[in-house]
Formats: C-alpha cells, sequence, structure tokens
C-alpha cells in the first residue's frame, strides 16, 4: 500500500516555477496556509494561481511569487478585501483573468472531467468576456440554438487542499460545514497535495464523522502532509475559526512597509512550528495586554 | 420598544422586504443589514414560503434575528457553495446585492475602480454577479447614495444591467430581471419602456430634488413621485423587537 506522507518541504520540491497552482479552500477558510507559507521560503517564483481568493494569494503575491491570479474574488471575508492582492493589481504587478465564481466551478469541473470546457450564461453581456478575450461563446447545436459561454477547462500543474483528516495513503475528511470546490481542484491537477490537520488510521476515519465527510478520495491524491494548525489565520472548522485578530494584525501590517517588514521576520521569515510557536506568543501578548492589538 | 415614528433605516428594509412579494419556494440571498432585515420581515409576514440561509453553507427554518447564535438556528438543508450554483442556475432564487457603483441601465460593479487592466481600486471582484443577473431576479442595495454611486456608466460590468443583456441577445435576457434597487434615499426600478432607472418612491424626508442631485446620471422621474410606503406596526415591532434589537440597521443608515 502506498504510504503518500511526505513534508511540506518535500510538497515544495514538487512543484516549480511556472507553474499553474491550485490552492483549495474559499475566501479567508480552510486555506492550505502552511503549504503557502512554505512556498513563501521557497525559491518558486512566476506562479499563476488558481484561487478563490482569500490570504493565500495576497501572501503570494506580497512576496512576489506571483505571475497571474484567476479568481472571481479575493476577500478576507471579515475585511472585504487583501490588502496585499489589491496592491499588486493596483500597481499592475500581476497579470489577471477575473472570472464569475460559478464560471471557476466550471472550469474546475471541466478541466476534472477531462473536458475542454463547459457551457454556461454566466458571464453573457458582462465585462467578464471584454476583460478576458480569450474566452469564446459556444452555440446549442439544438433547435433552441441558445449562445452561451463557453468556459475552459482550469487545467492545473498541482493543487493543494487542507482538510481535518487524512490517512496514510490519501483519503481525506472534511468535518466543516462546506467542502467548497477542494474535490474539484484536487481532479482538475496533475500533481494533487492534501495538508491535513491529522493523519489518522484509515478506520478512524468514517469513526470520525459521517459518510459524506470522507469526500476526497485517494484516488484524487499524491501526497499528504500532516501540519497541525495548518489553515491558521483562516477558519478550520471544527478545529478552529478564523482568528480575527490574527488577520486584523495581518492587515493592518500590509499597509505599512516597516510594519509588513517586521510582521515578515516575525511570522514568516520562519519553518512552520517556528510560525505556530510565534502566532501563540502573539496571542499571549494581546491576552496580557487586555486585548489591544499592537501590530 | 415600538414607539417613535419609523427610522430612515426602517423604511429600507421594507423596501427592501417588498422585492420578496409574491415569491413563493425562492431562497432568499440578501447582503448588506437592509436586505438581511427585509428578507427576514418578508419570511414573517408576506412570504411565509421563503428560503433564508444561514450565511454560511444551510438553509434555516424560520427568520432569525441578526447575529443570532448559530446553536440557535434550525437548519432544514444542507447548502454548500457547490449547490448554491444548482440554485442560482435553476432560478429558484431572489437576490439582493449590494453595489459600489450601479448606472443608469442598470449594470452593476464590485470589481474595480478605474481601468480593469489596472485599477485605480481594486474591490473584492466579480463574484457571482454577471452568472446571478442572467439567471433570476436580483436587485441592489446602496447605502450611500452619491454621484459616485450612482454612474452613468459603471467601470467595470459585473451585474449585467437591461441594455447589456439585450445586446447579448436571448440567452442573457431570457432569465434575465433587475427587480429594485433601494439606496438610502429611495426606490427605483426600470419600468420604462427603454429599461432604464425610474424613481419609484422617495424615502420620508427625502424630496425629489435630492435624489436627482444625488445622482451621477438622468434619471427618469415620473410627474407624480409617492413615498416609499409606512412599515406596519408588525413589521416596526419585529424590526425593533425581534430582529434587530440592538439597531445594527442604524449603523448603516444613521437616523
Amino acid at each position: 500500500m502506498a504510504d503518500k506522507r511526505m513534508s511540506l518541504d518535500e510538497l515544495v520540491g514538487e512543484l516549480e516555477s511556472g507553474m499553474t497552482l491550485g490552492l483549495g479552500g474559499w475566501g479567508s477558510r480552510r486555506k492550505p496556509m502552511a503549504a503557502v507559507r512554505a512556498i513563501l521560503r521557497s525559491d518558486l517564483t512566476d506562479l499563476t494561481v488558481v484561487s478563490y481568493g482569500g490570504p493565500d494569494v495576497g501572501l503570494l503575491c506580497a512576496a512576489g511569487k506571483v505571475a497571474k491570479v484567476v479568481f472571481g474574488f479575493v476577500t478576507l471575508d471579515s475585511i472585504p478585501t487583501d490588502p496585499h492582492f489589491r496592491a499588486a493589481r493596483q500597481a499592475g504587478r500581476v497579470e489577471a483573468m477575473e472570472v464569475d465564481e460559478g464560471m471557476f466551478y466550471l472550469g474546475l469541473l471541466a478541466a476534472s472531467q477531462r473536458l475542454p470546457f463547459l457551457p454556461t450564461r454566466a458571464g453573457l453581456g458582462s465585462d467578464v468576456l471584454r476583460c478576458n478575450p480569450q474566452l469564446r461563446t459556444v452555440t446549442s447545436p439544438y433547435d433552441d440554438a441558445e449562445e452561451l459561454v463557453a468556459m475552459p477547462a482550469l487545467r492545473l500543474d498541482a493543487a493543494v487542499v487542507h482538510v481535518n483528516r487524512a490517512d496514510a495513503r490519501g483519503s481525506g475528511q472534511l468535518l466543516g460545514p462546506d467542502p467548497f470546490f477542494d474535490e474539484l481542484f484536487l481532479g482538475a491537477a496533475d500533481r494533487r497535495f492534501v495538508t491535513t490537520e491529522r493523519v489518522v488510521a484509515t478506520d478512524e476515519l468514517a469513526a470520525g464523522g459521517p459518510l459524506g465527510s470522507l469526500c476526497i478520495s485517494r484516488l484524487l491524491t499524491d501526497g499528504v502532509v500532516e501540519t497541525p494548525g495548518g489553515a491558521h489565520f483562516t477558519a478550520c472548522v471544527p478545529e478552529y475559526g478564523r482568528d480575527e485578530a490574527f488577520q486584523r494584525q495581518y492587515a493592518t501590517a500590509a499597509g505599512d512597509p516597516d510594519a509588513w517588514a517586521a510582521f515578515r521576520t516575525r511570522f514568516l521569515d520562519v519553518d512552520e512550528p517556528g510560525y505556530q510557536a510565534a502566532v501563540r506568543a502573539a496571542a499571549g501578548e494581546r491576552a496580557a495586554s487586555g486585548g489591544r492589538e499592537g501590530a | 420598544m415600538s414607539d417613535g415614528a419609523p427610522t430612515r433605516a426602517e423604511y429600507c428594509a421594507v423596501a427592501c422586504a417588498e422585492v420578496f412579494r409574491g415569491d413563493g419556494e425562492v431562497m432568499a440571498s440578501a447582503f448588506g443589514t437592509a436586505p438581511a432585515l427585509g428578507a427576514r420581515l418578508a419570511r414573517l409576514t408576506f412570504a411565509p414560503d421563503l428560503v433564508l440561509t444561514d450565511g454560511d453553507a444551510a438553509l434555516v427554518d424560520g427568520a432569525p434575528p441578526l447575529g443570532a447564535p448559530p446553536e440557535s438556528l434550525v437548519l432544514e438543508s444542507h447548502m454548500p457553495y457547490r449547490r448554491v450554483f444548482d440554485v442560482v442556475w435553476s432560478g429558484r432564487r431572489n437576490l439582493i446585492m449590494m453595489a459600489s457603483q450601479i448606472d443608469r441601465t442598470g449594470n452593476q460593479n464590485i470589481s474595480a475602480i478605474g481601468d480593469w487592466a489596472r485599477p485605480r481600486a481594486q474591490l473584492i471582484g466579480v463574484r457571482g454577479a454577471p452568472g446571478n443577473t442572467v439567471h433570476h431576479p436580483t436587485s441592489y442595495w446602496v447605502p450611500n447614495h452619491s454621484p459616485r454611486s450612482f454612474v452613468e456608466q459603471v467601470d467595470v460590468v459585473s451585474g449585467v444591467g437591461y441594455a447589456r443583456a439585450a445586446a447579448a441577445g436571448p440567452s442573457a435576457t431570457r432569465f434575465h430581471e433587475i427587480r429594485a434597487v433601494i439606496s438610502n434615499l429611495g426606490v427605483f426600478d426600470f419600468a420604462t419602456p427603454d429599461r432604464v432607472m425610474r424613481l419609484a418612491s422617495v424615502h420620508p424626508g427625502v424630496t425629489v430634488d435630492d435624489v436627482v442631485a444625488a445622482t451621477g446620471f438622468e434619471l427618469v422621474v415620473p410627474d407624480d413621485v409617492p413615498e416609499t410606503r409606512l412599515p406596519t406596526v408588525e413589521e416596526l415591532d419585529l424590526l425593533r423587537t425581534v430582529l434587530d434589537p440592538r439597531g445594527l440597521r442604524d449603523r448603516e443608515v444613521p437616523v
């Protein structure tokens, strides 16, 4: 039986500059943040990032890792926009492919099903078609002759998603309310990685939740990385909610070069255990100062 | 608790509720405080079959107050995002979105201000607006009516208006309906021969001239503009004692 366990560094070692990389989750929820942090520490560059975007996109843009972002939105949920993504777009530092979030879903689905495109009304009449002149329409071959958008497959070189539990062979379990589109990110990708709060024995998966929570089959995974707190500071329900205080610290620091340099030194220029330790220390400082938030 | 004349925020909530009048079993999605209150008011009064969401991944029974703790909700169905698209594309949804910009023919922008290729201000992104508008009734809530939000032509067409849908052809117009635009000043619709925005009512305390001055394009103004309807006693009581006792609505639209 294949044992697909690997380290974060081994995962990053399988990625290459210039790749198209899909990242699971949605907004500031269940993002594979430990993998993103590992990419920040690597010499990877020139990535095309495909994401229901949150701070994954912001952090990668801030570190200059991104050539292009494929997105329908980039948000921190409780904060409407990500400041680093905003800055990168406004400075013209990243190329963009912006599509309706349903078109995005169909792009992943088409890639998963090895289809060139899937038809949809979404996009018709909007500037999605003006801003993406490569998008085409298709005419129904039936009597209705409807003209629809042909959403092209969003084929990925690699994808990373973060799950609550996985076994060593790469079956993944999602215990939160929404599986998002993680299954399709994996289905759309050539190299497929699952990071997880905890690796458990296979029989513990079904014992730990309803059958419907076992939504990532090992047919869809090549590598498994155990990385507790691996979605922090985004939400990973039921393990933890979004760390709102930390997210505010991230967003505030992004607005000031000195504050951002300090944030980077403390939280990003360290390995994953170092990050988790720094986060605990920062939370302790906030508690000691009576909840007031410093930079 | 229900003493006192209706506030502007309460007129806005009731105007949002009216968007759902006549709806049967459709999923009500509502962004912003007044729309969230409007959907709940409609559900508790004249649109009892309306289906509300918990704002996460479930449909809920009843109409929970704003900020109700999750453990107090009665869930009736699982509605993760992937399934939301099934609902959107089936048309069984009625939506009030917000708009950073809206224009004369009902185009909405939440993507970017300025040139899309290199925006002056990057906003959240088009989200589901392109798809929503060509699949099911969509309305907009603009709590800060000004010439900067009501513009001649939006910078990036996210939600599709009437002229753009017509130009795109029958597949775009087939299920397209911009039902209403509600702002802190009044209610607007597109009940004109050429489907451009019309002033449907002004909220009490607002004049037609106020609205015209705050609008960055030529609005169709009928000879006789009614006032937005009064909240009923029941509606005021629901708003003040059940749905929003903490008065979040007054933060969005100050008294």
